[in-house]
């Protein structure tokens, strides 16, 4: 709290997009948030922005109206305030300029933050997802495979995870010579084993071949990983760098595997720009002017160019594993940011599981958090250098949402759930995204001293389901068409806090909502027969409503049951609390909007302000 | 004429038909004086129906005897037929593009067409000005319904019928309709139930560059306005345009002599940048090069998000100045049959639940388009890969249609029709069995006698069977004015009509099907829960009673 240089300052405007169209209310600063309050005569509209969410505060010059503090935020918020007087807005200033980027890590929301669990809810939180779970899913280890604690004590490589999926075939000595040869010990280990084909994708890092050198060991590795994989004579090695990039990296003793060196390989270079590429087309996008340019600004940035580079990449890889049923090893650099996003990106394709709620988590679990993706670094949680911050993982979330939208039958969940995500990753508030790799985790000891996100997601699961998902027609490999026509700027991602560039009535949300009470007409129905045989109307329990069977000739009971079967190792959808919004009210011009309730909601979150968030609600009487 | 002179040879055998997504078909191909049929004569496979007036442009390739005829039609889709034999595919060629270019209104295909259906409500009897005018009677008795122009002398684009306010005769009509281009004076589009106010639309006045005026004009528009009330002069044009319609004889009203008034002008293109703009965006839609950077550029340099754009901002602003502002409204372009009247329309819909409804949205096209007097048949001739001289082509419709699909897709729940609908009126202004968009005006229609010698469109439609498949499962009537977001990041590109044929739609196709499931099965359960429950209440009702009068026998 000593970095609050003072709690609350009244008389503040909020500007709108065009700077225009203000509000007054009074803006307070907490240890953990930024809450602007609105409060007129009928409404009360509070605005919860989390620190770490902050990216930048910018004073801009004096105006006569006041003096204006711009904040932008990771999420893709943007408040424009007007505070009345100088010192105060130097002081809010320099307090959130403070407070959004922490010097240590014991400042991190996450080690604050308790929500009311006893020490063995949070254990269980944080055994949830486990990665010797997923590996036994992929039937591992099997007569090709191992999974090896060879790097238990983070010692063969210390941005590893301790388990390693590692071919049978490969001994000790192949397995350490080939940790030496690779930047940072990051050998090649298993990422994905595709039961079907055999094929396995595995991940890496750049060879520290540069100009000419050579590791017998890894090229052992690597013979050991195609052995593994009985029915195709060759991998791909997939270096997903632009070849230029590359190439420069072997004049520092880097570089990319000589084709010569290694039998049976066939390399592939996939052209991903690095981080510095992706955060300044970023920044591109996001200032990408709002009117008539509006598709130069897009074109201008690259930003969809990047995305589609990746989901080539990903493409590529799952079209390797499902149709030619070759194994993969996948590198960039460090093998921890493009990498990430290509192999998850692969897992989704040829894997229906990690489009489920729950796979998603144990995928982001197993190839971001384990296997050493930067989070502390990539999302700016301290303060640091503000070169290693890039958006690589909310292009792999964006990914994940063109393939949303391409099979909009495919996957469990909606967008919203990618949202919060997203939202998570850059709160700090559960430990699951704080550290660079598993051992700083552990030194952190994360585990004991924060919570963890995946229970809370799916507790809430219920508002994030997909109501479309139709697993049965979607049991394989996804092949989108990656021509740039099917890419789109994401609205709902980049402008999601411009409530009125968004579809006033949400298609998924009513279904949802409709989906929601047909589980609640259910019980009623069963309450009610239950009833009718008591009071004798009807002779004896008939079934529950049945529906006549669907394309694939499996009886439907109800479109909500099959999420329930979709995912059996799910906990089941506990209390719903209503639909997020309840946009079915949510409709015309915004002066009519204005004042629906979102009652719901606002209870729920009462007692707990999770992220950022805006809330409105009738007049309420207690203060803040 | 015959149709069989023009049709060398009426039948190939052995010819494969390519489609992207689908797979090919090897059948007969036969041509008919309207269609180009191709049949596998195999059970279970679909054959290939095409109007020749659907037929934009074709291509002729040889590779040795084997002559390949790339059909690109009016609503974007390209197919390719491989012709086994020189001759027979130079005949069909020939054939197919004199077939699709007849000139003559008389030899087109709805006067040929017998409908294979009953027709139990004549579309052609729907929608008549006398029954949209008792309705407009019901609410306000400010307005009558002039016959002066029952022959069509005065303004030859007008109907028969036409609303203008009350205290303004025939003889002012006329004088008005002199200082109007093309004599489309002043009149009624639009009354706002809530508050009275109303659009009316017209087109340029006459001023010249001398500063003509003509007090009947005034006069009428301002017999529009309530006492001590101002209205907006909507201009379509941009000040500029507008200027150099002076030297044309054209112009906009001036301030003094229409002082009430406030004049905007808005961006909306002439028709022949807006065909360019459809040429181009349609081409880079069907360029499949792998280049995000040349995808972009080409979407942008087609400008049709832009066009898109500017047509929803002037319609909502048209709607803002009658909703928000109080005030009435007076829209026109330079003709008055283009820009005026997709503002008109699309204000309309933003405004009017009623035009969001099959019914009311039939209505509109048929009172703000057909009875209008947009030239449909002029402006649908031709498509986006016609390589003929373009006269007055121009995709104005389909704007208007893509417009309300931004709409629809930023409130669907709010429309009673869904995206086919759209997309099915789309396919049907430049090419149909139906006569509702043959001619140019009311008066070129009466004058071909549509309505005895053609089917509706409608009559077809309103069909329940047809119905059905347009209509949107989510809707949930919105009496509410409905503001669309016009930034550009929320105007999508209508991937219904422009990657209509350049995708797989397998998956959206079952989104749909699906959400149409869980809508029903809402509906089935709802039902059942209701039954069940009021006959559960009145056991539970007739429970106490029973119990009661038990207690009263003890």
């Amino acid at each position: 709290l000593k970095h609050l240089r003072l709690p609350h300052v009244e008389y503040v405007k909020l500007l709108d997009r065009y700077g225009k169209e203000s509000t007054i209310g009074t803006l307070y600063l907490t240890a953990t948030h930024l809450i602007y309050v609105e409060q007129d005569n009928h409404t009360r509209k509070e605005t919860w922005v989390l620190h770490h969410h902050i990216s930048s505060v910018e004073k801009l010059s004096l105006t006569v109206s006041g003096c204006p503090l711009l904040i932008h935020c990771k999420t893709f918020q943007r408040l424009h305030l007007l505070l009345p007087r100088e010192r105060d807005t130097q002081d809010v200033y320099q307090s959130l300029i403070r407070l959004c980027q922490p010097v240590s890590e014991d400042e991190l929301y996450a080690f604050l933050y308790n929500p009311n669990q006893t020490e063995a809810e949070r254990r269980d939180g944080w055994d949830l997802i486990d990665m010797a779970t997923d590996f036994s899913r992929m039937g591992l280890p099997n007569e090709f495979w191992d999974i090896s604690s060879i790097n238990s004590s983070y010692e063969l490589c210390s941005t590893y995870p301790s388990l390693l999926g590692i071919p049978k075939t490969a001994t000790v000595a192949t397995v350490t010579g080939s940790a030496k040869f690779r930047s940072r010990g990051r050998l090649p280990a298993l990422s994905y084993y595709h039961k079907d084909t055999k094929a396995a994708v595995c991940r890496c890092s750049q060879p520290l071949s540069g100009l000419s050198s050579r590791c017998v060991e890894d090229e052992q590795m690597l013979k050991c990983i195609n052995d593994a994989n009985p029915h195709c004579p060759f991998i791909y090695v997939v270096d997903t760098r632009p070849k230029l990039n590359a190439m420069a990296n072997r004049a520092a003793g880097k570089g990319y595997e000589n084709e010569e060196n290694y039998p049976n390989i066939r390399f592939h270079f996939q052209g991903i720009d690095n981080i510095h590429v992706m955060r300044s087309s970023l920044q591109k996008l996001l200032e990408s002017p709002t009117m008539s340019d509006y598709l130069v600004g897009l074109e201008s940035s690259g930003w969809l160019r990047h995305i589609k580079s990746v989901m080539d990449a990903g493409v590529f890889l799952a079209k390797a594993v499902c149709d030619e049923g070759a194994s993969v090893l996948v590198h960039c650099s460090d093998g921890w940011d493009r990498t990430a996003q290509v192999c998850s990106l692969a897992c989704v394709l040829l894997d229906p599981y990690y489009r489920t709620i729950k796979g998603l988590m144990v995928l982001i679990e197993r190839e971001w958090i384990s296997f050493g993706h930067k989070f502390n670094h990539r999302c700016g949680h301290l303060e640091g250098n503000p070169k290693e911050v890039s958006p690589v993982f909310t292009q792999f979330v964006e990914c994940v949402w063109h393939l949303c939208e391409q099979f909009p039958c495919a996957f469990q969940f909606n967008e919203s759930y990618l949202l919060i995500i997203h939202d998570h990753v850059y709160a700090c508030q559960y430990g699951n995204f704080i550290g660079n790799c598993q051992r700083e985790q552990q030194e952190m000891r994360l585990r004991e001293r924060t919570f963890s996100l995946w229970p809370y997601l799916l507790q809430n699961q219920a508002e994030f389901q997909n109501p479309l998902y139709k697993r049965a027609t979607h049991n394989t490999v996804l092949r989108p068409s990656t021509l740039p026509l099917h890419f789109k700027f994401w609205c709902g991602m980049y402008n999601r806090y411009d409530k009125g560039m968004q579809p006033r009535q949400s298609v998924v949300n009513t279904l949802l909502a409709l989906t929601l009470r047909h589980t609640q007409e259910q019980k009623t129905m069963t309450e009610l027969q239950r009833l009718a045989v008591v009071d004798g109307i009807l002779p004896g329990p008939i079934g529950t409503v049945s529906l006549p069977p669907d394309q694939n000739g499996c009886p439907r009971t109800t479109p909500t049951t099959s999420f329930g079967q979709s995912n059996g190792d799910c906990t089941s959808v506990s209390t719903c609390a209503g639909g997020k919004e309840d946009s079915g009210l949510e409709m015309s011009s915004q002066k009519e909007a204005e004042g629906s309730s979102a009652t719901e909601h606002e209870l729920q979150t009462k007692t707990d302000k999770p992220v950022s968030m805006v809330t409105q609600k009738e007049k309420v009487t207690e203060s803040l | 004429m015959e149709f069989a002179e023009l049709i060398k040879t009426p039948r190939v055998d052995g010819v494969v038909l390519h489609r992207p997504f689908l797979p090919t078909v090897e059948g007969t191909l036969c041509l008919t004086g309207h269609h180009l049929i191709l049949s596998s004569r195999q059970d279970n496979t679909e054959e290939l129906w095409l109007l020749h007036a659907n037929i934009d442009a074709i291509e002729k390739r040889f590779i040795g005897s084997l002559g390949t005829i790339i059909v690109k039609c009016k609503d974007l889709r390209i197919i390719q037929l491989d012709i086994p034999g020189m001759e027979e595919c130079l005949n069909i060629a020939n054939s197919i593009e004199a077939l699709s270019t007849l000139d003559s209104v008389s030899l087109m295909y709805p006067f040929f067409y017998r409908p294979m259906f009953e027709v139990i409500e004549d579309g052609w009897n729907l929608f008549l000005p006398e029954e949209a005018f008792k309705e407009l009677e019901s609410m306000t008795d400010e307005w009558r319904l002039s016959e002066v122009n029952k022959d069509f002398s005065i303004c030859p684009s007008y109907p028969a019928l036409v609303t203008v306010p009350k205290d303004i005769d025939d003889d002012s009509l006329c004088k008005a309709a002199t200082f109007r281009h093309g004599g489309r004076f002043p009149v009624l589009s639009y009354y706002h139930k809530k508050n009275g106010m109303v659009i009316m639309r017209a087109s340029q006045p006459l001023t010249g560059t001398s500063g003509r005026r003509c007090k009947e004009d005034e006069k009428l528009i301002n017999a529009t306005l309530r006492a001590g009330k101002r209205g907006y002069i909507i201009d379509t044009r941009t000040i500029a345009v507008a200027q150099q319609a002076k030297a044309r004889g054209g112009g906009f009203e001036q301030e003094a002599n229409y002082p009430q008034w406030r004049r905007i002008h808005k961006a909306i293109e002439r028709t022949n940048i807006l065909q360019e703009s459809l040429i181009k965006i349609v081409e880079a839609c069907n360029d499949h090069s792998n280049s995000m950077d040349r995808w972009l550029s080409k979407l942008e340099a087609s400008n049709w998000q832009s066009q898109v754009k500017e047509i929803l901002t002037t319609a909502c602003l048209a709607a803002q100045c009658i909703d928000r502002e109080g005030a009435s409204v007076l829209v026109h372009g330079t003709e008055g049959t283009d820009s005026t009247l997709q503002v008109t329309s699309l204000a309309q819909i933003i405004l009017e639940p009623a035009c969001r409804t099959v019914r009311g949205f039939q209505a509109l096209v048929e009172r703000e388009w057909l009875q209008a007097g947009h030239p449909f048949q002029q402006r649908c001739a031709q498509s986006a890969y016609s390589n003929e001289k373009l006269r007055s082509e121009a995709p104005v419709f389909l704007l208007f249609l893509d417009c309300v699909w931004q709409i629809l897709r930023q409130f669907p729940c709010s429309f009673q029709f869904n995206e086919h609908f759209l997309v099915m009126l789309f396919e049907h202004t430049y090419a149909s069995q139906f006569g509702t968009f043959l001619g140019t005006t009311a008066a070129e229609r009466v004058k071909l006698k549509l309505s005895q010698k053609t089917v509706s469109l409608w009559s077809w439609v309103n069909r329940p069977q047809e119905l059905e498949r347009f209509l949107n499962p989510l809707y949930e009537p919105n009496s509410l004015v409905i503001w669309p977001s016009v930034a550009p990041q929320s105007l999508l590109l209508w991937e219904g009509v422009f990657l209509r044929w350049n995708r797989s739609t397998k998956c959206l196709d079952e989104a749909y099907e699906e959400m149409v499931h869980i809508i029903e099965y809402n509906k089935e359960l709802q039902l059942k829960v209701w039954v069940r429950s009021s006959a559960a209440g009145q056991r539970r009702f007739m429970g106490p009673c029973i119990s009661h009068m038990h207690i009263l026998s003890l």
